[in-house]
């Protein structure tokens, strides 16, 4: 414990909270909307598009995370223009992705002295991000949760009810690309903590947790937000104290709370939400 | 059907003048010109592929014509318009989805806005009452998805009424509905219907289950079309004219069967196992009665 504290005062590791926080908060109501909107394969294909963009971005020598967010943007454009259908969706993901990973196993053997920022970028390396880098996570968290805040509503509307949302006159082709812009952010953010190959465990766990804990949207999100930064925080510290990179932490966090959510708190707590069905104003909305 | 009137008359629901319109250059219906006042409950009827929801979808301001003109509640079509209700085909909801049938019906309020948006008491006490109208209110809590498809289904009548329409378009409402929900939710339109005094367009395949309630019909076949009451316009010399071959349109307790001679061109508005187990005077105002009995 006297060791934990000491450790907070150090600069990388407030620069690490501070941006996990951050990181969190957009992770936790984006995987809901992965979730409902069935894209866990688009946020791998991100991810795993988010390292090509850092790998040329350090082939260059610009900041990683500049070339992650622009790895990722330009195939959350690709996916959004030529994937209309979700039959369709899926096929381009796949033609993206596998190009994209080519373009940065060129970068690989481009530049020789890769090893130790490639494994960082695929695994997660949340408590050597720069401060510089921690001001830009927080602007583009920032700029995602606005984002997020304009559309709530509508895109809630086209996730859950696509037909009724279109017929109602919800932009629901051009809240589609946007989505995927807002997972673009999001998956750029959260490659920090976690890595590109365990991206799922932040844009889906929480989502797919929370789902099992209530019926109502609003909390749902609450509890998606909560368990996220329970994953974040717990891994984080949990690493400092341990010297286990802060993934494998975050990794298990998250697979525990999806169970207990689902076995042990869900039915509980989803059987308490339904026992009083009949006192609806009683109730705070969603 | 189509008498000169004044325009920007919001009471004309819907009028089309002269309207065509064509998807991938086929042509799915041409000179359409007819038009529907307050109060009416107009059946589209036709067989699949006719461009019964294409029409819906002219109306609802997503989809243009090719030719001519169409004026909804008096004005040119716009996407959003809020004097229309919207009723899909059932398509059930993820059993695991986070939203409650209240949830869905608040949609149908403020969905379309911007912004996070909490729902002020004023719309919650109007999502509850349109909830309790639609006799939805003992299951209105639990998740969507775990409720019965007509269940499921009031509470999307409830979601497209919640804004006060003046026009209510069904898009085949009763789709994989059993026979007691399909009467149900029947009722419960026509019930509005009557009681509101507004204009409800029924897409269907099959007339029978609302045929006490239509007052209009439309039927769209192969590009061609044919409007007016039911006696006018299901007979067997209209149906044939329209499908361009022998048509038989045949009433079996006070139910409508039309059957062609030929296969392949022909449609049948009647599924035979349906036959026997309803009469067609059931659906009178009013909310279904024994509405929450699931079967």
């Amino acid at each position: 414990m006297d060791q934990l504290i000491h450790l907070l005062g150090y600069p990388f590791v407030q620069n690490a909270i501070a941006a996990g926080i951050v990181i969190a908060i957009v992770s936790g109501i984006v995987s809901r909307f992965v979730v409902a909107r069935n894209m866990a394969f688009a946020v791998h294909a991100l991810a795993e598009l988010g390292f090509t963009g850092s790998a040329g971005a350090i082939l260059v020598g610009v900041s990683p995370v500049i070339g992650l967010m622009a790895g990722t943007t330009i195939t959350a454009l690709f996916i959004g223009t030529l994937g209309v259908r979700v039959r369709e969706r899926d096929a381009v993901v796949g033609v993206v992705m596998a190009f994209g990973l080519g373009l940065g196993v060129l970068f690989l053997t481009l530049y020789p002295h890769y090893a130790t920022e490639a494994i960082a970028i695929l695994f997660g390396t949340i408590t050597g991000v720069s401060t510089s880098d921690v001001l830009l996570l927080l602007l583009i968290g920032a700029f995602t949760l606005v984002t997020l805040a304009i559309v709530y509503r509508p895109l809630t509307f086209a996730t859950v009810d696509p037909e009724v949302a279109e017929a109602r006159g919800v932009p629901v082709r051009g809240l589609a690309i946007v989505f995927l812009l807002i997972m673009a952010a999001a998956v750029a953010e959260a490659v920090q903590v976690v890595g590109v190959l365990l991206i799922l465990t932040l844009l889906i766990t929480p989502g797919a947790s929370a789902e099992r804990l209530t019926a109502r949207p609003g909390r749902a999100a609450v509890y998606s937000v909560a368990i996220a930064l329970a994953c974040v925080l717990g891994g984080i510290l949990l690493a400092l104290v341990t010297n286990v990179a802060v993934s494998v932490y975050v990794t298990s966090l998250s697979f525990v709370l999806y169970l207990g959510s689902r076995f042990l708190v869900g039915p509980t707590l989803l059987g308490r939400e339904q026992r009083r069905p009949d006192q609806p104003s009683a109730s705070l909305p969603g | 059907m189509a008498e000169p009137v004044a325009r920007s008359d919001p009471r004309i629901s819907v009028r089309f003048d002269a309207a065509t319109l064509d998807y991938h250059d086929r042509r799915v219906w041409t000179d359409l010109s007819l038009e529907f006042k307050e109060p009416s409950f107009v059946a589209i009827l036709g067989p699949n592929g006719s461009g019964k929801t294409s029409l819906l979808r002219v109306i609802l301001g997503l989809t243009p014509l090719s030719a001519g003109s169409v004026e909804v509640l008096g004005q040119p079509p716009r996407r959003g318009n809020p004097g229309i209700g919207y009723v899909p085909q059932h398509q059930s909801f993820d059993q695991d989805l986070p939203l409650r049938g209240r949830d869905l019906v608040q949609l149908g309020i403020d969905g379309h806005r911007w912004g996070v948006g909490r729902p002020s008491s004023a719309d919650r006490r109007r999502v509850s009452e349109v909830i309790e109208a639609v006799e939805a209110t003992p299951y209105a809590d639990a998740p969507i998805g775990r409720l019965s498809g007509g269940e499921q289904q009031r509470l999307r009548i409830a979601q497209a009424i919640v804004g006060d329409p003046r026009l209510l378009l069904c898009d085949e409402p009763l789709a994989s509905l059993d026979l007691h929900h399909q009467q149900e939710i029947t009722d419960l339109i026509g019930g509005w219907q009557k009681r509101t005094g507004r204009t409800v367009l029924f897409v269907t395949h099959d007339v029978n289950p609302i045929l006490s309630l239509v007052d209009r019909v439309l039927f769209v076949v192969n590009g061609r079309w044919a409007a007016g009451t039911p006696d006018e316009v299901l007979t067997s010399e209209r149906m044939s004219d329209l499908y361009g071959s022998h048509v038989d349109v045949m009433r079996v307790h006070g139910r409508i069967l039309v059957v062609s001679e030929s296969t392949g061109s022909g449609f049948e508005l009647e599924e035979p196992h349906h036959l026997p187990e309803i009469h067609a005077g059931g659906g009178s105002g009013g909310l279904g009665p024994g509405a929450r009995n699931v079967p």
